[in-house]
């Protein structure tokens, strides 16, 4: 364990900042974002971002490669960002388990070279939770928000940061850093996220076993019928990760891109035999069968959801995962 | 080789069929002079102006643009241009509430026997556009060679 | 207020007026509650809420609501919503006749953001009728004027009138003097540069969730052009600058005119992007160039768009009113 006055916080960024790019949470509880330090940034008081830290490894919109027609010749252009080394500070253990469902989804074969660049120069440093909202419920995934994974750990606890290196690229970082002293342990306290109102989130009945059961599940009517069909919980969401290529002519040449896509979206699976989800119901059924059915029948349970509230807070209509779990979870009284 | 370095703006210019597209075939005729960077795209009335083709046009490149249809009281289909007028006022309205330079839009009548005065206009228009210079704020950067 | 509503979907539901009805559901806190129809009485006596976080604009879904075949559906509609309402009327996308509508005076709704914005935290639940809201917490009570919790919409609410209703609850009110357009005069007195800037910085935000679109009673196309993936703009991704100035300024122009003002865009943006300033900007141009309209106040006048004056200023006006460059 290393150790840091908070009061030092803004020498400690601009020490990894001087090595490589930083990104820490900054701005209102409104706007909060991951964005590049620059001298006398402050952190954001907000526990969270509106958008999670996985537009960092996955932004919204990437260019994947360029293409120059001549006659009858086409050329390929290579343009794809630079790889840069970066640290990622203040990441909370929701947004890091994100990455653990997005890894078993991009770093698997075929691997997916964009994402998986990123996350080879990336360095995360999670922050520790200690004053959680309302909307929280990620110890319902077995996620402790008071320990928090990354490649380092990070607590602020009375007057210090203490910095802990999970793995060897935070060891790295941390070996790099001169103004850190030994020593210490935080004072954590996890009585907090006991009174929680979503801890006990009813998961049981879910996963691939009841497969057929939930799809057939009468009240997904009721649960879609005022979705509004946007794409806001996806995009707020650290765990969705659907996205489509497109191709933008630009007169001289073509850029072909990728983009984040919504399966909240009317177009979403539209193909040239037509659209097989054709109302909101299947699509709403599908967004919630894929985080809380679909994706632990493929990967031993495990669920595509890390509790981090931000659809709770950003549906126009509060319609969320916490609803649908609770309406198709809870035994009938 | 001063010349190539001089700023051409790229004028985009929507033309009513029925009076501004003759205006501008007829200062062919009479061999009136207007700057080569002006491409008129005819439309069947100034009311077919869909916002979205001046937006599309700044996109592409445009640095400047100019609706012509035929003055109030002449259209064609008789009250298409009052319609196109309204919008259109809207809309630069709107595009300088966004800070985008208010003198990059217009709209002129210019009726069929108007050559004189739809070159007059095409001249006054590249100049006021060429002292702007680049449009660089509704400017599609994908667009941009580099 | 809450009981008298709730009494009153019942009364409609058993007096066999309407065979369901339109109403706000109860979340897992006070504040989330989500549109839904109810059919029961048991439905309603359980999850049916009226209170002040109903903000949602009920006038969208009747839309599709009033085209279902059966009976007819029960709506309760705040004034704010009765203008859609009748808006959408006019232009022939509710039908009337499968529509039993009751007006519900309103106190104006508040706005879970701003209570988040002053800083409090954990928010469990919110008491308090007066002009002082006690917020209780996970980390205790805390307490806010009942002013700075209102959504902005609300503290500038243009009309207390509710229109075209078969019964209402409460008085009926009156169209108020409203600072609505205090926002729009602040922008026009900056210089092009600064609000170059102001709007690049808002919508340089934008994630193109399209929240604005789908929740907007105006935008009631069947199929919208930023769908269409043949109209050439259609763009999943706020793919650079021009895009969100483009769907932006269509998506407004497209709504100017019939736009009654009722503030959704803003409310439902996860980004908080002012979009409501930018339909105010077309509603005092109109109001200013073209006399004074309010959409959804009438279903008569044509609506200033499609409608011209031989007298009408040339679009040249632009360029001679505003602040000087």
């Amino acid at each position: 364990m290393k150790k840091c006055p908070i009061s030092q916080l803004d020498n400690l960024f601009a020490a990894i900042a001087g090595k490589q790019k930083l990104y820490i949470p900054t701005g209102e509880a409104k706007t909060a974002a991951f964005k590049p330090w620059e001298e006398g940034m402050q952190l954001t008081s907000a526990l969270n971002t509106v958008r999670s830290a996985k537009d960092l490894f996955f932004p919204q919109v990437e260019n994947l490669v360029n293409f120059k027609v001549t006659g009858k010749q086409i050329e390929v252009i290579e343009n794809r960002d630079p790889a840069e080394p970066f640290v990622v500070f203040g990441v909370r253990a929701c947004d890091c388990r994100s990455f653990d469902i997005l890894d078993k989804v991009f770093l698997c074969d075929p691997v997916d070279t964009y994402y998986q660049t990123r996350r080879e120069c990336g360095v995360i440093m999670t922050l520790a939770c200690s004053e959680p909202e309302e909307t929280c419920f990620c110890t319902a995934f077995g996620i402790d928000p008071t320990d928090p994974a990354g490649d380092v750990s990070c607590w602020m606890s009375g007057e210090e940061l203490y910095l802990r290196a999970n793995t060897a690229k935070g060891e790295a970082l941390l070996g790099s850093l001169d103004m850190l002293s030994d020593g210490g342990e935080p004072e954590t306290d996890k009585g907090i996220f006991e009174r929680l109102p979503l801890k006990n989130l009813p998961l049981d009945k879910f996963g691939g076993e009841h497969m057929m059961e939930l799809f057939k599940r009468p009240e997904w009517a009721g649960l879609a019928e005022s979705c509004l069909g946007c794409g806001t919980c996806t995009f707020v969401c650290p765990t969705c990760q659907c996205y489509d290529i497109k191709e933008f002519n630009t007169g001289d040449e073509i850029k072909r891109f990728r983009c984040w896509d919504s399966c909240m979206y009317s177009d979403f699976t539209l193909m040239s035999a037509g659209q097989p989800r054709p109302t909101q119901l299947e699509r709403f059924r599908q967004r919630f069968m894929h985080k809380l059915v679909y994706y632990p029948s493929t990967h031993d349970g495990e669920f595509g959801c890390v509790g981090c509230g931000r659809c709770l807070q950003k549906c126009p209509i509060s319609m969320n995962i916490v609803k649908v779990a609770k309406t198709l979870g809870e035994e009938k009284p | 080789m001063q010349v190539n370095q001089e700023f051409k703006p790229t004028i985009v210019a929507f033309c009513c069929n029925w009076c501004s597209y003759a205006g501008a075939d007829l200062s062919g005729t009479n061999r009136l002079q207007y700057p080569a960077n002006v491409k008129i795209i005819r439309i069947p009335c100034s009311c077919r102006l869909n916002p979205m083709f001046i937006l599309r046009a700044f996109q592409r490149g445009a640095d400047g643009v100019i609706l012509c249809g035929c003055h109030p009281g002449d259209c064609h289909y008789t009250t298409g241009n009052y319609y196109a007028r309204r919008r259109m006022t809207l809309l630069f309205s709107m595009l300088d509430y966004l800070g985008i330079e208010r003198e990059r839009t217009r709209v002129e009548w210019v009726s069929a026997a108007e050559g004189a005065k739809f070159a007059a206009t095409m001249n006054e228009f590249v100049e006021t556009v060429t002292r702007l210079g680049e449009n660089k704020r509704l400017e599609d950067l994908r667009c941009k060679s580099e | 207020m809450q009981e008298r509503v709730k009494a009153k979907a019942i009364e409609l539901l058993e007096g066999g007026v309407c065979d369901r009805v339109l109403g706000w559901k109860a979340g897992e806190f006070f504040y989330d509650v989500t549109p839904a129809v109810f059919t029961s009485r048991e439905e309603i006596e359980k999850d049916f809420v009226f209170g002040p976080f109903c903000g949602a604009n009920m006038s969208k879904y009747l839309i599709a609501e009033s085209r279902k075949d059966g009976g007819k559906v029960g709506a309760f509609l705040k004034p704010c919503d009765t203008y859609s309402f009748q808006q959408l009327q006019k232009e022939h996308r509710i039908w009337r006749e499968n529509v039993y509508a009751v007006g519900v005076q309103c106190e104006g709704m508040c706005d879970i953001e701003a209570i988040k914005a002053a800083g409090i935290k954990g928010i469990l639940g919110v008491d308090g009728d007066g002009e002082t809201l006690t917020v209780h917490t996970l980390y205790g009570d805390k307490s806010i004027e009942r002013k700075a919790a209102l959504a902005e919409r609300c503290a500038c609410c243009k009309s207390k009138k509710m229109l075209g209703c078969d019964e209402l609850i409460g008085e009926q009110g009156e169209e108020l003097e409203s600072a609505r357009f205090a926002q729009v005069e602040k922008l026009e007195a900056m210089t092009p540069d600064e609000r170059f800037a102001f709007w690049r910085n808002e919508l340089s935000c934008c994630i193109r969730c399209n929240a604005c679109r789908n929740v907007c009673p105006a935008c009631s196309c069947e199929k919208c052009v930023f769908d269409n993936p043949n109209s050439g703009v259609e763009n999943k991704a706020a793919a650079n600058s021009f895009e969100e100035n483009l769907f932006h300024i269509i998506r407004a122009f497209h709504v100017a005119g019939r736009c009654t003002d009722c503030g959704e865009c803003s409310r439902v943006c996860p980004q908080h992007i002012p979009l409501h300033l930018l339909n105010r900007k077309f509603i005092k141009d109109i109001n200013e160039l073209y006399g004074d309209y309010q959409a959804g106040a009438d279903m008569e006048t044509r609506p200033p768009l499609m409608n011209f004056q031989t007298g009408d200023p040339e679009p040249s006006v632009v360029h001679e009113r505003g602040s000087e460059q």
